[in-house]
């Protein structure tokens, strides 16, 4: 079972937390914060593997993560996953949001951390892996955009545009340039 | 103010969506949580308005609020309003909040029950979808329970995405309402050979962890993962169900031997990291539940290092980490194999990092022998000198004390070395692990009684340098070591050599900054020391000394009254009370030795820690009784709690009805006695001296070997260990002539039959090497009928007890699944939903009538296969590991001829004999053509397979073994293999497209 997904960016700034058994909120920063302290410790050569201990169940759990970019991806699960395993499924779920974000970064996660959630619920349900295959994840998900466009989306175009002018005003909308580095690189993608 | 008025209002018309919220807030980075409020407010008053549209908008603002850690379970019914829209688009708004906030003490929870069953059956895939990973979150036991025949329903969905959500969150729903697990599991069995592989992949995620928890109950279900396994080509699966086996195998000794061989041959074969390192594991769990060996045995083992060490090789660290991981578990059953590779465990302690250096820990755990013991120990200190973290210091720090005092100091031949270690750590500053060291003191102290005079020395030491060690700090750290050794000064005290010295150290001023458990132990331990000295003096007839001490003791000891500390202050008043109490008889030259020291006298015996639990309950004694008459029933209590207990009154009433009797009265008082007896903590008259061996016969024999006196006994100043290294080397090689003579004359007398004794206590390996000191008291003291059995480790409240249930057992009638239709009834009320019952009622209706007849019909055909799938199991294991073996193999070669002629892309690697091969083309073209030869040939002398045949319908393993030759070649499927999760080489082929990251 998995018990946390996590990302967060390298100044520990939440961008996706989705635990699979409930804590109270602040227990949840304060996991986020712990786990952002004991990954960052960590140089980017050394294993991929942290044994959790105090933060979430005990000592049958392990911190499984990948840091690309700017952004840190962490899973938290039991002994019943196969470490090489989740290895793989963050990657089939970074390059999931890749195909689907075209090119993803940081900005992607930030503005969009509801279809991040959509995407993430085709790859994990509940704490089990429900899909490995990304061209079928991708598939489920382009059909759900689909149906959502047709029902008009969450707000009509005149929101739309009222909001495009709202931006005009705002003062450099990236302020920190590194957010925009996508998180693959282009070439290797479709692979 | 007339425009700020409609500024405000143009706002709220075109509210802030989400990106304007995260944007906002971004752009408040100085009063970010002042902004946050506000927009909380905006949110209240988007909530109150009739739009739903509006209303989804707020709660996916809340949404992300919530990920920030703001509480958002106030808005739970505004969330439910959300999810009862119509439209996909705030439906699926509604949920993903759900599954965020809500839990099991949420109340609004209850409302979305109706609503959740009406999305679980829309005709929309991705409403019921929505819905179901929802739910997967959030399901309590009363939603479980409720919902679970419809889940059910869904599992058999048209759609494979539905059926394979539906599929894995039946696990979260058996969790919450384990009377499910029964009705539910065969339709989940049949999931496992679903035509679409994902919800076979959920399925067997399913099995997986219910089985991982409760394996005995899956057992039958071995022969269904072994065909998956030889026929899967999903990597992702195969990995699951090896995992699964895995659990399985230490249950049933005889499938571990069935899956040796297509176990070997998957790890020769496959070119995915991740499953050959769950095979290699699943090996490992294999051999460790194979006790007694097979033929083929050490191969594997061989097989599995020689891939470990392969993976430990390897640059990746990942696959460094995991390789250390895999090779603790084989280290456990088969030291020697992993021994050999003692030189790459070392070189990983060097590793740059951390993770891979505690497994590498883990490992050294096992490779120590009286040998090497000395000179790893050696290089572990090295590196709690080196250690820049004080957690990877403190783990090296426990690592070194576990190593030595395993299997009760079982390589140690050298305890002045050992002390000399621990005194060494006490130089440690800030770990946590003080007591620790401090344990390990007392315990060789009071076991190797060789050693004592050793241990006193060094300990005395210590307390006079105790300001080196607690000076520093006082966080609960090393100061613990010092609790250590002023009880093993004062309690044998006789081997002092200085014990006046050693008591003005423990009476220094400094001594009232330790902690206070540490001081009690200082102001006993004193009157240990004083009752020694006194006799010391008296002896030697030195009145004058005697008193001397006596007044330092009435000067010193007032600083102990003083403490803040109750137990300090204490003990510290009765000392100094006695000791005046002595100063006044020695004034009048009364000899007081005897007397004083006779309070200490006697040795204290160790005894095991759950000693006391282990005592069985004499028979006759009910811990439970009464033993004054109850107080009787006070009008406060109310009715309920009155019956239960008048229930039990009268239960006991009975019991000690015989009590009255004068016999059984005797009888009970001789039991009591018995059983203070046994009791540990009650201290005997006179411990009888034979108990103390009993588990060790004959350990009284062992003769004590003299204390080699090449070391000087007292060092000055600290320690050092590093001496003993030289000095070991040295006495082996004086002794290994005389100890080859002495081998000699031992193997003389083994062939004359006597068995040899402590063959426990040295392997064969370390035959040449003396100890120089014997642990006397082997296994801590036992009660006499205590029980070896342990079951203090179970814990009552695991959650997964619950699914421990008999799943081959028939489904009786009160056990299936609760249809809703009362509750349809009930809720009609509702208008929105007023259109879906009647939708339900006319499905419903014949099925109320034929249930029955269907129900029953289903209970017999379950009984009679369920029957059947247990002599299958039986009979699957029971075969020869022919016929498994001769489909095991045939999938990989199969496929490799399949490759040659179909696909370029070389799936499985390997080189294999041409002998093999053409062995191979045979027995796929054997199983193709329906019955093999060789099987029928076993058929024809297994009376139960002939029979088996005749019945038409049985007949179906000749018919599956084709389909799945059949699927085998399918160039799709080994195609979908390609896409899906582990492409060949997943780990160690470094991802193309992380170099930004690393």
């Amino acid at each position: 079972m998995i018990q946390a997904i996590l990302v967060f960016n390298n100044h520990g700034k939440p961008r996706l937390v989705r635990f699979y058994q409930r804590f109270p909120e602040e227990i949840q920063q304060q996991i986020v914060r712990e786990t952002f302290h004991l990954v960052l410790k960590r140089d980017d050569n050394i294993c991929n593997f942290l044994e959790g201990g105090s933060l979430i169940g005990g000592s049958d759990y392990k911190l499984i993560y990948r840091h690309y970019a700017t952004l840190y991806f962490v899973f938290c699960v039991d002994s019943s996953e196969s470490e090489l395993g989740i290895l793989d499924l963050i990657q089939v779920f970074v390059e999931t949001l890749d195909k689907c974000f075209e090119n993803v970064c940081e900005l992607d996660l930030i503005f969009h951390m509801d279809k991040v959630h959509y995407i993430l619920q085709e790859v994990v349900m509940g704490g089990m892996v429900l899909e490995t295959n990304m061209n079928e994840i991708v598939a489920q998900i382009e059909a759900q955009n689909r149906l959502e466009k047709s029902e008009g989306g969450l707000s009509a175009a005149p929101a739309r545009a009222v909001s495009a002018v709202k931006n005009i005003n705002l003062p450099e909308i990236p302020r920190n340039i590194n957010i925009g580095k996508p998180l693959l690189p282009a070439p290797a993608c479709g692979a | 103010m007339a425009l700020k008025m409609v500024k405000g209002s143009i706002d709220r018309m075109f509210d802030k969506n989400l990106q304007d919220l995260v944007r906002g807030i971004r752009n408040h980075k100085e009063d970010e949580a002042k902004y946050i409020s506000q927009c909380i407010d905006e949110i209240k008053q988007e909530l109150k308005q009739d739009n739903i549209a509006v209303k989804a908008n707020a709660v996916c603002k809340l949404t992300y609020l919530q990920m920030l850690g703001y509480d958002i379970s106030w808005a739970a019914f505004n969330i439910i309003e959300v999810m009862s829209a119509s439209k996909f688009t705030f439906k699926r708004i509604g949920y993903l909040a759900a599954s965020q906030c809500f839990h099991e003490g949420t109340d609004v929870i209850m409302l979305t029950t109706n609503q959740i069953r009406k999305d679980l059956s829309s005709p929309s895939q991705y409403d019921t979808g929505v819905a179901l990973t929802g739910l997967s979150c959030f399901v309590t036991p009363d939603l479980a329970r409720d919902l679970a025949n419809d889940i059910m329903t869904l599992m058999s969905h048209t759609k494979p995405y539905i059926r394979k959500k539906a599929v894995l969150i039946m696990y979260k729903v058996f969790l919450k309402y384990p009377e499910s697990l029964r009705p539910a599991f065969p339709r989940l069995k049949e999931k496992l050979e679903d035509p679409d592989p994902g919800v076979q992949s959920a399925a067997v995620n399913v099995i997986c962890e219910l089985a991982r928890r409760n394996p005995k109950n899956y057992l039958s279900l071995a022969p269904l993962f072994f065909k998956l396994m030889t026929s899967s080509t999903n990597n992702w699966v195969l990995i699951k169900i090896i995992k699964l086996f895995g659990a399985l195998t230490p249950l049933e000794p005889r499938l571990g031997k069935k899956l040796i061989e297509p176990l070997t041959n998957l790890i020769h074969s496959t070119s995915a990291m991740s499953l050959l390192y769950e095979c290699v594991n699943t090996v490992i769990a294999v051999l460790i539940s194979l006790s007694s060996g097979m033929p083929n045995h050490s191969a594997s083992i061989q097989l599995c290092v020689q891939k470990l060490r392969i993976l430990i090789e390897d640059s990746d660290q990942n696959l460094k980490y995991l390789g250390l991981l895999a090779m603790s578990k084989i280290l456990r059953t088969h030291p020697k194999s992993v021994q050999a590779h003692k030189d790459l465990v070392l070189q990983c302690l060097d590793d740059k990092d951390e993770s891979i250096r505690l497994r590498a820990l883990d490992l050294l755990y096992g490779m120590v022998s009286k040998k090497n013991l000395v000179e790893i120990v050696k290089k572990l200190m090295s590196h709690v000198d080196k250690a820049e973290g004080t957690t990877y210091r403190d783990e090296l720090l426990t690592k070194i004390i576990d190593i030595c005092s395993q299997c009760n100091y079982q390589h140690i031949t050298n305890f002045q070395w050992y002390i000399s270690v621990l005194v060494e750590l006490t130089r440690l500053e800030g770990t946590r692990h003080g007591h620790l060291i401090a344990a390990q003191m007392l315990d060789v102290a009071i076991r190797v009684k060789a050693i004592r005079k050793f241990a006193v020395s060094q300990m005395s030491a210590l307390l006079d340098s105790a300001h080196l060690v607690a000076s520093s700090t006082q966080r609960n750290g090393i100061c613990e070591v010092l609790y250590a050794a002023a009880w093993i000064c004062g309690e044998f005290s006789e081997h002092l050599q200085e014990p006046q010295q050693t008591l003005e150290a423990m009476l220094r001023p400094k001594v009232t900054t330790l902690p206070g458990h540490i001081q009690a132990v200082y102001v006993q331990n004193v009157v240990k020391l004083y009752a020694s000295i006194l006799q010391q003096k008296e002896q030697a007839a030195e009145p004058e000394a005697a008193q001397d001490v006596t007044q330092l003791m009435v000067e010193r000891l007032p600083q102990f009254v003083q403490s803040a500390d109750l137990e300090v202050q204490e003990r510290a008043s009765c000392v100094l009370q006695l000791v005046k109490h002595i100063q006044k008889l020695q004034a009048k030259d009364v000899p007081v030795a005897e007397e004083v020291s006779a309070l200490f006298a006697g040795e204290l015996n160790p005894v095991a820690p759950k000693a006391q639990k282990k005592v069985p309950v004499p028979e006759g004694l009910d811990l439970d009784a009464w033993i004054n008459e109850p107080p009787s029933d006070s009008e406060s209590e109310d009715e309920k709690p009155k019956a239960i207990f008048h229930d039990e009154e009268q239960r006991h009433a009975k019991q000690r009805q015989p009590e009255a009797e004068e016999e059984e009265l005797a009888r009970r008082r001789e039991a009591r006695k018995q059983e203070q007896a046994n009791n540990p903590f009650y201290i005997k008259s006179s411990p009888s001296p034979q108990k103390r061996y009993q588990d060790m016969p004959g350990v009284e024999h062992i003769p004590v070997v003299q204390i080699d006196l090449s070391v000087p006994l007292k060092v000055p100043g600290m320690p050092v260990s590093d001496q003993y290294v030289k000095l070991q080397e040295e006495r082996e090689h004086r002794q290994r002539p005389e100890k080859d003579r002495r081998r000699r004359k031992k193997k003389d007398k083994d062939k004359r039959g006597k068995p040899r004794r402590h063959s426990s206590l040295h392997t064969e390996s370390d035959e040449d090497i003396a100890p120089a000191q014997r642990v006397d008291i082997v296994t801590e003291e036992m009660p006499e009928n205590a029980l070896p059995s342990d079951e203090d480790d179970k814990d009552p409240n695991d959650p997964y007890r619950a699914l421990d249930v008999d799943l081959d057992r028939p489904l009786a009638d009160s056990e299936r699944l609760p249809v809703q239709k009362h509750r349809n009834a009930e809720t009609t009320k509702s208008p929105e939903k007023e259109d879906v019952p009647f939708v339900e009622k006319k499905i419903k209706k014949p099925r109320k009538k034929e249930k029955k007849h269907r129900e029953k019909e289903r209970e017999k055909k379950e009984k009679r296969k369920e029957e059947k799938e247990g002599e299958d199991f039986d009979f699957w294991l029971s075969t020869a590991p022919l016929p498994a073996a001769a489909p095991a193999p045939a999938p990989v070669r199969a496929r490799e001829s399949l490759e040659r002629t179909l696909s370029p892309l070389p799936l499985r690697e390997g080189a294999r004999s041409p002998g093999e091969r053409s062995e191979a083309t045979r027995t796929r073209t054997e199983t193709m053509s329906g019955t093999p030869r060789r099987l029928r040939s076993i058929r024809r002398r297994s009376p139960r397979r002939r029979r088996r045949r005749r019945d038409p319908r049985t007949r179906r393993s000749p018919r599956r073994s084709s389909l799945q030759v059949k699927r085998r070649q399918s160039p799709w499927r080994t195609a979908r293999s390609l896409t899906s999760l582990s492409r060949p080489c997943p780990a160690t082929a470094s991802w193309p497209r992380t170099p930004t990251s690393r």
